[in-house]
């Protein structure tokens, strides 16, 4: 088996099917991210230690005749953002240095049992605010294809750790495009399902009504297999969905049947000016290939697109200043010394512990939500929201999917756009809708730019229609060979 | 002249229900742990940890306010309200902001007798914050086992008037919060706790005057004398031409003042928005139809049932006060004995046995009410005198009003009461001619009212009363009578 570029499902099947040990797959990765992680730093912390028991645990149960799990051996990556019991867990922030949770995120203890194993926690933008992974407090994460680009962000660590074969396979967390824009600029596939289709139990939060937590893979079906495991209701979060998790893997092998009878809706308002060319000559062209496949494109509208931007920041922003107003330095993480007050504490605690962007939203949120302005703002955009929304359930009375770029442009370079957040705000043009709306969509590679740098197509489905999002991706990706591509090892 | 001043209070009490666990977690709620033992990463405001509501609650709400006849939201909504104190972990406490649970509705008490019904503005839920525990030299340390509690906070219209109404009001919820078996309404334990919004104005004016809020009242002396010093402050003020400025001040039982507290912590922006971790609220018509049916007898409704059947105002209310008292006196009642009598009984030896720091409950129940039926029933027929039951109940209960801190666990005596009062019967029976040569020997001494007796026969009251005390308390009072009419005759 060689890791480099191998299939999450493939080392799946190999030790269910006892052609190699989840061991050996570990040691392999483990190998991999010894070498090749330094220059990328996709992780934040590797445990090994834990990898190799979770593996041994796993040979040796299906050396016993027990069934090791649907997901048996699948080396994972974990994003810094899910609560993992035992190992510190700081969402990229100072604040929470030294944090070590108590308790399981459902997410990883549902893969876990499911016999994945995870190989550490993955880099990210702090409290996943950021489109590039710059805004990690502890380092940056490059993009495997060239180390002079961003990653992405905020979910930089884990599409970057796919990209270069760090992990078979990683969780994310998507609140305005946190899992599809980084999978759209590393050549990965990154899927947000329908809000509440995944707990958000033990994920930390950013801003709840739009928080998403969701699979990286190589493939389409790797991260169908993901998402069949780490979906479904939990009591333990009051906003997860009751409904039965849906045959995603099926529905993403469908999709080499061909869409026979599968509309699929183009919104005018998301090939705007301003768009790189090459993105929109790949995303062109993926249309023609899915119309190949049997598709029927049809123009849909999405009018309130234009309010997507400023409505998802007023919600994130009054959120966010609410869910980080627990890091006070009383309870865990990082405490300023010598504090002469209560106050002094707090304000020195938050001061010191937080960068630039979350005190930017804070503020921004705290300003969004004082008192006599509610309606302005959060009642306003919530308003809005509900117009996005309703855009979307009028467009699905036309097609079955809505199919577009990911990302308005390919991977930036490092600091190209970190001193102008509003520049780094639009990188979410593309992606915030179906947040705000809540239903899923799933991005994968459909080409790369002449400098080498992946591009992403996006497909947004209705609400729980992950089956269809899975459908189109499979297609495309058995028509393509995008997927295949393999960044430069960089030792 | 001196402005007359009409006193105006609005009151809002916070109730702890008590439910077996949080409100949003799976932590007992119960009171007394170790510090931080019922904790778990939810009340704790661990990252990451997500609030489950517990129907619990809810339904201890709902039925709180369909007893105070409050309307009830079929949906209603959390809100976070936002501020940085250790003993709140997540910085936000849960809450209700724009869509309480119950709206309206009205507590109804009786000050001095006269029926009082004091408006409420609204119910909502909301969890508990933790302690801050401070130690000595500036170190301080924050418990979180009461974090996540629930509360129910009722906020009353400015419809109280004076202090000692404020005091009776506060008191009616406690009874009603324990008829409803949803909280225990311990002032003392923090479980009922009380804020005041006070102001003044001239009588006879619409308009209300510049309010304080005054907090840390932590008893119901507290809350009056809290509140009469805080009018008598703004009084002052007021008749000096001054201002009073509107503020939070904190009680201060020691000294007996109310203090403002600094301004900078009065400072609050709370930036309440709805709580995005929670789904709205729903209850249905089914499940409120049930709730409703829950519902016992209420104080109001068992003080009017207990005035209809003969007793005084006053002691229906000392029995409607207390949810087990009245359930007792039922009991007593229901097993024979005369309304009136057994209202005596309860609140005039068993209450008294009982003390003030102790109450009944419903297992824990020294004088069975069956037993004391039986007493008061003997005393009733005449098979024993009032004097002798009095005696067979000290001998029997006595030993639970010795010490008036002990608990009320077990029950004993039961049977015993029947045998003593054949005893006390008995001697009665035997002393037949005894009885007899007393009343000769009364009459006798009392010549001038034996004389009297057939225009005033109300002296029959004086001699069977001679003839008792000639007994020693002994005498059968049926007895006693028969040969005093004989001889009187």
């Amino acid at each position: 088996m060689d890791a480099r570029g191998a299939s999450l499902t493939a080392i799946v099947d190999g030790v269910r099917a006892g052609t190699f040990g989840a061991r050996e797959v570990a040691e392999q990765f483990l190998d991999r991210i010894a070498r090749l992680d330094a220059p990328l730093g996709c992780y934040l912390k590797v445990d090994a230690e834990g990898a190799r028991r979770r593996a041994d645990a796993i040979d040796a149960a299906r050396k016993a005749g027990r069934d090791p799990g649907p997901l048996a051996g699948a080396p994972l990556g974990i994003k810094d953002i899910f609560c993992t019991r035992g190992i510190e867990t700081t969402c990229a922030s100072k604040i929470l240095r030294g944090f070590v949770p108590p308790y399981e995120s459902t997410v990883t203890a549902r893969l876990a049992a499911a016999g994945a194993i995870s190989l550490g926690k993955l880099n990210m933008d702090e409290f996943a605010m950021g489109s590039s992974t710059e805004n990690s407090a502890f380092k940056p994460t490059r993009n495997p294809w060239s180390t002079a680009h961003v990653p992405g962000g905020s979910s930089g660590g884990s599409a970057a750790a796919v990209a270069a074969s760090l992990c078979a396979g990683a969780t994310g967390t998507d609140t305005g495009g946190s899992i599809r824009q980084p999978a759209s600029l590393c050549g990965v596939v990154g899927m947000k399902p329908t809000y509440g289709r995944v707990s958000r139990y033990g994920v930390i939060a950013f801003a709840s009504s739009l928080d998403h937590p969701g699979p990286f893979g190589r493939t389409v079906e790797d991260s169908a297999a993901l998402l069949e495991v780490m979906a479904g209701a939990d009591p333990l979060d009051a906003t997860s969905i009751p409904a039965p998790v849906g045959a995603y893997r099926q529905a993403a092998r469908a999709g080499r049947e061909g869409l026979k009878g599968v509309r699929l809706g183009v919104p005018a308002e998301y090939l705007q000016p301003g768009m790189d060319a090459e993105v929109e000559a790949a995303v062109r062209a993926a249309l023609d290939e899915l119309a190949r496949a049997g598709a029927t494109v049809v123009p849909v509208s999405l009018p309130h697109t234009k309010y997507a931007i400023a409505t998802y920041y007023l919600i994130c922003t009054a959120e966010a200043s609410s869910n980080l107003a627990r890091y006070d330095g009383v309870k865990y993480g990082q405490r300023a010394a010598d504090a002469k007050s209560l106050e002094d504490m707090y304000t020195r605690t938050r001061g010191e512990g937080f960068g630039a962007e979350p005190k930017r939203r804070i503020m921004l949120g705290a300003y969004v939500l004082r008192a006599g302005y509610y309606e302005a703002y959060y009642g306003k955009a919530l308003r809005a929201r509900r117009k996005i929304a309703d855009d979307f359930s009028a467009a699905f009375t036309k097609c079955d999917a809505i199919v577009t770029p990911t990302s308005p442009v390919p991977a930036f370079k490092f600091g190209e756009r970190v001193s102008d957040p509003l520049q780094m705000y639009l990188a979410d043009i593309l992606t915030v809708a179906p947040n705000l709306a809540g239903i899923p969509a799933i991005s994968q590679p459909c080409g790369f730019t002449k400098a080498g740098l992946p591009i992403g197509l996006q497909t947004i489905g209705p609400a729980l229609g992950e089956e269809i999002c899975f459908r189109v991706a499979g297609a495309y990706e058995s028509r393509t060979e995008w997927h295949q591509r393999l960044p430069p090892e960089v030792v | 002249m001196a402005t007359d001043w009409e006193v105006v209070i609005g009151l809002e009490v916070h109730v702890q229900l008590a439910t077996k666990s949080k409100i949003f977690s799976w932590s007992s709620a119960a009171f007394g742990a170790e510090p931080n033992a019922s904790t778990d990463p939810i009340c704790l405001g661990l990252p990451g940890a997500l609030p489950v509501l517990n129907r619990a609650a809810v339904e201890s709400a709902v039925r709180l306010g369909l007893a105070a006849g409050c309307n009830i939201r079929t949906r209603c909504r959390f809100a976070r309200k936002h501020y940085f104190y250790p003993d709140l972990p997540k910085g936000f406490q849960i809450s209700q902001f724009d869509e309480p649970i119950c709206e309206g509705g009205a507590i109804k008490f009786r000050l001095k007798g006269e029926a009082r019904s004091i408006r409420l503005t609204r119910i909502h839920m909301e969890e508990d914050a933790g302690k801050n525990v401070h130690a000595a030299a500036g170190v301080s340390f924050v418990d979180l086992n009461r974090a996540g509690v629930p509360l129910c906070e009722i906020v009353s219209e400015p419809d109280v008037r004076s202090a000692e109404e404020a005091a009776e009001y506060v008191r009616a919820v406690r009874t009603l919060v324990r008829y409803l078996g949803i909280g225990d309404g311990n002032m003392e334990e923090g479980s009922l706790r009380c804020d005041a919004n006070v102001s003044l104005r001239p009588r006879g004016s619409e308009k209300f005057g510049t309010k304080t809020e005054i907090k840390n009242m932590n008893s119901f002396k507290n809350v009056r004398d809290a509140i009469e010093h805080e009018v008598k402050r703004q009084a002052t003020l007021l008749d000096r031409g001054e201002r009073v400025v509107q503020e939070t001040r904190l009680w201060d039982a020691a000294r007996g003042v109310t203090q403002a507290m600094r301004s900078k912590e009065q400072a609050h922006d709370y930036r309440y928005f709805p709580e995005p971790d929670l789904p709205p609220l729903v209850v249905t018509e089914l499940e409120m139809k049930a709730l409703r049916g829950s519902l016992p007898e209420l104080p109001e409704d068992r003080f009017a049932r207990y005035t209809g059947e003969g007793l005084s105002t006053q002691d229906a209310g000392v029995l409607v006060a207390d949810r087990e008292t009245a359930d007792y006196y039922d009991a007593t009642v229901a097993a024979g004995a005369p309304p009136k009598r057994a209202a005596n009984w309860v609140i005039n030896e068993v209450l008294a046995v009982v003390g003030d720091a102790r109450r009944l409950s419903g297992d824990n129940v020294p004088v069975p009410a069956g037993e004391l039926a039986t007493l008061v029933k003997s005393i009733e027929d005449g098979a024993i005198s009032g004097k002798q039951g009095k005696e067979i109940f000290a001998r029997v209960w006595g030993e639970w009003g010795k010490d008036k801190t002990a608990p009320l666990t077990g029950v004993t005596a039961t049977g015993q009461i029947g045998q003593l009062i054949a005893e006390a019967g008995q001697s009665q029976v035997s002393d037949a001619g005894a009885l007899e040569e007393a009343c000769r020997k009364v009459v006798a001494a009392h010549p001038a009212e034996a004389a009297r007796f057939k225009e005033s026969p109300k002296l029959m009251g004086f001699f069977v009363g001679a003839v008792m005390k000639e007994t020693g308390g002994k005498g059968n009072p049926k007895a006693i009578n028969e040969i005093l009419r004989k001889l009187l005759g």
